[in-house]
């Protein structure tokens, strides 16, 4: 990493022929990933990349530069670069605070620390739990990564701040077959967090990988049609974060890009609901100690008593709407520019019990968990993937559906949530934008739409 | 960095590896100077000017392998990478199908890289993406242009291992795409133009901004339709998409571990009679063409499906091992993050005779389809059963109708190939689902959800 001499040097030299933001950034990046498939362990990848970037900002233009290596020459040579592209006077950088490294969340176990084989141990075992769960499993795969990313900010409005951010991540996915019929089970733990998140009872990521596969063996063919869709909580939340986080990030928001735009302090929701973006819970997948523009994470309330509160901001965009950052400045890598992205976002606890949002459905879908989902944020129109999921026939969950999948457009869904359960939970997604895939938390406790459309495969 | 100097770095990442005890080993160099160009209302929104350069590293031992990357090309670096891969190499268990392939080669690929691109200053880029925006914006009914970005790459890849094989080569892309809007409110739709190429000369900025612009404005009013069963045409970006999708399960590794929904199909049919599907690594216009793949086989033309018969999968040097069949030089490298692993260089869906206008006319009543979502969560890639957002416009009496939205339309994969009635004329590059050129599709039905 750098020293702060050269920082200011490098911020001088960016600001050679003027510029409103100039910014610096460091990153070292190291990982390993562990892959255990058909039984073996195989392909053990580990990685170590250092670089950085320059930036300068003049008005509502960006120019960017980034280089492998911290070279002081080629350093030079990239913030030289940069400048070339601005045509005004010479500015100073305002001069830096000091840079305080700072480990936002406690790690008990650096990955780094413990063997490779007690890694392949863990996924020995998740193998091994995932066979013993049911003869008609079929096929088993588990992987484990780690990775650590060091990063330095530095900006001409002298910010000086760095980060040290380690995250660990299982996963399992299982295959069942029963004569014709395949399914598959998934299933991820993960966190910002050490080894202690994965070495305490990995079995039961296997397991519940296995659980969902063998479960989805007696499937039907999924319902067609509108209907009540009770959405259960953990990764159920990539139904906010698609459907509604995405539209209040401000660059989406500035380019009319969203059905959100000009929304604040209008109701968007019933008057029960309330959701937040937060980078600053200890522990989750989204968080961090800063974003990638050294503004320190929060916790930022995006609907209170249904009424839309605000937007994802990162320096450019608040700067234009003259607030502050919410510290959702973020990128994949030295590589990348930094863009308003969310961190983990999800609705907070109601007071309902999942049982009492089932029991409540004469006729709906339970969607447990999805593959996946897709937004159009300009329009607000939804897709996801159910991966679990159960029809909901006079108040009991009875059998499992495949296939299935949810449309719908998100406020018009946020507007038909009629009740939210009291135990929330966050789970750990990947979120690409614009080229860019930063880990991103998505959560809520269980959630019930009074109707949604589910186009199924059943005639 | 000139290429010999990537020769040099990736033989010397080899001995490297061997010094350090590997039977076995292979390196794989990058470099490349990238430029992208975003524009908005005419300024440059921004504007990334860049090098990269990275190596990674495989090495075998006693049956096992592992894999280490880094940036670090130096002599120091290359040894700290060795002795990471040889780290690696230790927690995995032995492979017997594993190694490097028994054969290595260089197949003669025409024009990878084109000068042209050297000799265009920003400016004339910038003026290029602007050329989009205006373009696009010039419709009538536009209401946004959201994103116009402008993007090329110039670069190198060398591939050197243990057994000899040292060889280099130099690629250049451009691509350019513009996301557009058309209509307000709640009747806001979007619309996606895009182009690719060596150098920007290939590259019509007009078109791509006219497409975008048209693509949207035929959806304004979109409403959702009646569910139905019913013929359904898929314009050549959803087809490639399907394609991109279908390719992957043709992967000799998903096949072998039970993870495609074709295993066991070689020789039978699983499409209709229309479709003939190729994977050609060395098409001189295939963005994803390159004289070796990413372990040192030449790299070829692979017949996949004729006449509706699956011919082979794709096998790398193990798989085909394993298989006991041939490479078809189908290892892919994703960057030099990762170690090679079987997939698609660039897919080709031969087209047929009949252009849109006849398929929509034999579609009589149906769908037309110019935009998918959720692929990636709505397929069961084991059975194949989906179930997509789509978004499109209706097919009423032979023609096309009045725009629907907020559906999904549903299948597997393999009744929908079956149910192909025909292949469209105009096929073109698609970059998205990998690198395929694919034409529109007439499908004879499929269930369509609304309301």
């Amino acid at each position: 990493m750098i020293a702060p001499e050269l920082a200011d040097d490098l911020l001088g030299r960016a600001l050679a022929r003027g510029g409103d933001l100039a910014e610096l950034y460091v990153e070292e990046r190291t990982g390993l990933a562990l892959t255990l498939d058909d039984r073996r362990v195989e392909r053990p990848q580990s990685g170590r990349e250092i670089g950085a970037s320059v930036r300068v900002v003049v008005g509502d233009s960006t120019y960017f530069g980034h280089v492998d290596g911290l070279g002081e020459e080629d350093l030079r040579r990239v913030a030289d670069s940069v400048s070339q592209a601005v045509a005004g006077e010479r500015r100073r950088p305002a001069a830096l605070k000091a840079a305080e490294p700072r480990e936002a969340y406690e790690i008990a176990q650096r990955p780094e620390d413990i063997a490779a084989a007690d890694k392949a141990q863990i996924l020995h075992a998740c193998d091994e739990a995932a066979r013993a769960a049911g003869s008609e499993v079929a096929q088993v795969s588990v992987s484990y990564v780690e990775n650590r990313r060091r990063v330095q900010v530095f900006n001409s409005d002298g910010v000086a701040a760095a980060d040290d951010r380690t995250r660990v991540r299982l996963g399992a996915q299982v295959v069942a077959r029963r004569d014709g019929t395949v399914e598959t089970g998934h299933e991820t733990r993960g966190g910002h967090a050490g080894f202690e998140l994965v070495s305490a009872n990995p079995e039961e990521v296997a397991e519940k990988a296995a659980r969902k596969a063998l479960t989805m063996l007696d499937a039907v063919d999924a319902p067609t049609g509108r209907m009540t869709v009770v959405v259960g909580n953990g990764f159920g939340g990539v139904l906010l974060h698609e459907a509604v986080g995405h539209g209040l990030e401000a660059d989406a928001i500035h380019k009319r890009a969203s059905v959100y735009a000009g929304k604040l302090d209008e109701l968007v929701a019933p008057e029960f609901l309330v959701a937040y973006d937060s980078g600053a819970e200890a522990g989750e997948w989204g968080s961090d100690g800063i974003d990638d523009e050294g503004t320190p994470t929060q916790r930022t309330t995006i609907i209170e008593n249904g009424r839309l509160t605000s937007y994802l901001y990162d320096l450019l965009r608040a700067r234009k709407d003259g607030v502050p950052s919410t510290g959702n400045g973020r990128r994949e890598s030295f590589r990348h520019l930094p863009i308003p992205r969310m961190t983990n976002t999800y609705f907070a606890n109601g007071n309902a019990t999942p049982e009492d949002l089932i029991e409540g459905t004469e006729y709906g879908l339970y969607a447990v968990s999805f593959g996946g989902g897709q937004v159009e944020p300009a329009t607000g129109d939804f897709v996801f993937g159910l991966s679990e999921g159960y029809l909901i026939e006079n108040g009991k969950v009875t059998k499992p559906v495949r296939g299935a999948t949810l449309i719908g457009n998100g406020l018009e869904a946020l507007k038909l949530i009629d009740g939210v359960a009291a135990d929330l939970s966050i789970a750990t997604g990947f979120c690409g934008k614009g080229g860019q895939r930063v880990p991103a938390g998505v959560g809520q406790p269980h959630v019930r739409i009074q109707s949604l459309t589910v186009g199924g495969t059943a005639a | 960095m000139s290429q010999p100097d990537l020769e040099g770095i990736a033989r010397r990442a080899v001995e490297a590896a061997q010094s350090a005890g590997a039977d076995d080993a292979e390196a794989w160099v990058e470099e490349a100077v990238t430029r992208q160009i975003r524009v908005y209302e005419a300024y440059v929104e921004s504007l990334t000017d860049a090098g990269s350069r990275g190596f990674g590293l495989r090495v075998f031992l006693d049956g096992r392998s592992g894999y280490a990357y880094g940036t670090d090309l130096s002599d120091e670096g290359a040894s700290a990478l060795a002795a990471q891969a040889r780290e690696s190499a230790a927690v995995a268990d032995p492979d017997e199908f594993g190694g490097l392939p028994d054969e290595f080669g260089t197949a003669e690929v025409e024009g990878l890289h084109a000068s042209e691109l050297a000799g265009w200053s920003t400016e004339r880029k910038i003026e290029l993406a602007v050329e989009i925006e205006r373009a696009a914006r010039a419709h009538d009914g536009v209401s946004q242009v959201e994103d116009t970005v402008y993007a090329d790459a110039d670069g190198s890849v060398a591939l050197a291992n243990s057994r000899g094989f040292c060889s280099s080569y130099e690629a250049s892309s451009v691509w350019a795409y513009a996301s557009v809007f058309a209509g307000e409110g709640a009747d806001l739709m979007t619309g996606l133009g895009v182009g690719l190429g060596r150098e920007p000369g290939e590259l019509d900025p007009r078109a791509i901004g006219d497409e975008a612009a048209e693509r949207a404005l035929a959806l304004v009013g979109a409403r959702q339709p009646e569910s139905r069963r019913c013929p359904v045409v898929l314009d050549a970006f959803v087809a490639a998409s399907f394609i991109g999708f279908i390719g992957g399960m043709l992967s000799a590794d998903a096949v072998q571990r039970g993870r495609s929904l074709f295993a066991g199909r070689e020789g039978e049919e699983i499409a209709s009679a229309a479709v003939r599907l190729v994977d050609d690594g060395v098409d001189p216009e295939g963005p994803d063409s390159a004289p070796f793949d990413g372990e040192g086989s030449a790299r070829r033309r692979t017949s996949l499906i004729e006449d509706g018969r699956l011919l082979t999968f794709l096998f790398d040097a193990r798989t085909a091992r394993k298989g006991e069949r041939e490479t078809t030089a189908s290892a892919s490298r994703g960057s030099y993050r990762t170690p090679p692993s079987v997939g698609t260089a660039n897919l080709l869906l031969e087209p047929g005779d009949a252009d849109l206008e006849e398929l929509v006319r034999r579609a009589g009543d149906g769908l037309y389809v110019t935009d998918v979502a959720g692929l990636h969560s709505g397929v069961n890639p084991v059975s194949g059963t989906f179930s997509v957002g789509a978004t499109g416009r209706l097919i009423e009496g032979g023609e096309l109708g009045s725009p629907a939205r907020e559906m999904t339309i549903a299948s597997d994969l393999v009744s929908m190939l079956k149910a192909v009635q025909a292949v469209g004329s105009a096929s073109r590059w698609v970059p998205f689902g990998g690198s395929v050129k694919a034409a529109p599709l007439l499908i004879g039905e499929m269930a369509v959800s609304g309301a």
